[in-house]
């Protein structure tokens, strides 16, 4: 891998830019593909960059088919996506084993929490922390596609507000601590807010996988093992 | 926190090698048959100590990579490897689980 290209795809990773290396797997020349622009050793018919972009919306890395070439695979796309996010509104014990189990699992981590006691650096070394209100947040880190949200506080004040946004963006995953008779009465308050039947039903609550955790870590390890099989497992149950 | 084991962060460690004057080379899985264990796309750093950072299977070929990784970083020519049950190499370093895996090889400039 040549320097200039090294240093361009470092660079790209580092400001969250989604791109792509190409590689011709038999000359190993590079080229880097982002959404709005190229740079490297070789060009790329009009085609072939359209399906290398298509690639990158769909976070697929893989070979691709040259139709100008015979001899068939020969180029390599390596997807580089900035980090899935979890946005985790409750700056409270079990955020804070949440936090870095998210982080081990490759997930950007914002916590959100505008009671100052709760999100300070303190309890959560190294972590973004966003203190605005909870809607406000949401709305200024706006959840995508590969976003997931979190609600730990138990707190109607600050749990529902996020909530309201979370279900109207696309984020993939939107999860809510709670026990049953907790997430019913809170379903018939979103439903209050004017929420529809299909999006309250998309809230997994009371939030992870039914393994009987009991700690703040085992919880933690429920809720991050719910949001990977939601992304990853085709057709599992979650 | 170890950070190798975030997600896709293998090229900012081979940089940082780099960076520290070793000789580096990136193996990449390009391509993958049945049940390989890591997914198309996973990294592999390995410098001119015998460092490695990341993975490109569960264990099975990592040090055959690095073998060939430091052939990479000799002559600068990249290289295309396959495991797996259809090579000759199958009884030396075959997957265990019987996929089938192919891996680039690249020296870090």
């Amino acid at each position: 891998m040549k320097r200039d290209i090294l240093d361009r795809l470092l660079a790209a990773k580092a400001a969250a830019i989604p791109a792509a290396l190409v590689t011709d797997l038999n000359t190993g020349l590079q080229t880097l593909v982002y959404e709005d622009t190229v740079h490297g050793g070789f060009g790329l018919e009009p085609d072939l960059l359209d399906e290398v972009r298509r690639r990158i919306r769909q976070d697929r890395s893989g070979l691709l088919v040259d139709p100008q070439d015979e001899d068939g695979f020969r180029l390599f796309v390596h997807v580089h996506n900035p980090a899935m996010r979890l946005l985790i509104v409750g700056a409270v014990h079990i955020a804070q084993a949440l936090a870095p189990v998210a982080a081990l699992t490759g997930y950007d981590v914002t916590v959100i929490d505008p009671r100052g006691a709760f999100a300070t650096e303190a309890r959560f070394p190294g972590v973004k922390l966003n203190h605005l209100w909870p809607d406000e947040a949401l709305a200024e880190l706006k959840p995508d596609a590969r976003t997931a949200v979190v609600t730990l506080t138990h707190d109607p004040k600050l749990d529902d507000p996020a909530l309201v946004v979370a279900l109207r963006s696309p984020a993939f995953y939107v999860g809510a601590l709670g026990s049953k008779r907790t997430h019913a009465l809170r379903l018939d308050r979103l439903r209050d807010e004017g929420l529809s039947e299909a999006e309250v039903k998309c809230i997994r609550g009371p939030v992870g996988l039914s393994i009987g955790a009991v700690t703040p870590a085992e919880i933690a390890v429920s809720i991050m093992g719910q949001i990977t099989c939601v992304r990853r497992g085709e057709n599992h149950p979650c | 926190m170890n950070d190798t084991l975030m997600a896709d962060n293998i090229v900012e460690q081979a940089a940082a090698w780099r960076a520290a004057g070793r000789r580096v080379a990136l193996a990449t899985v390009v391509a993958t048959w049945g049940s390989s264990p890591r997914p198309v796309g996973s990294q592999m750093a390995v410098d001119d100590r015998g460092s490695m950072a990341g993975s490109v299977s569960g264990g099975c070929i990592e040090s055959a990579v690095a073998h060939e990784a430091a052939k990479s970083m000799e002559d600068g020519e990249p290289r295309l490897l396959s495991f797996g049950i259809t090579n000759e190499m199958a009884w030396e370093v075959g997957l265990a689980c019987g996929g089938q895996v192919q891996v680039y090889v690249e020296a870090v400039e």
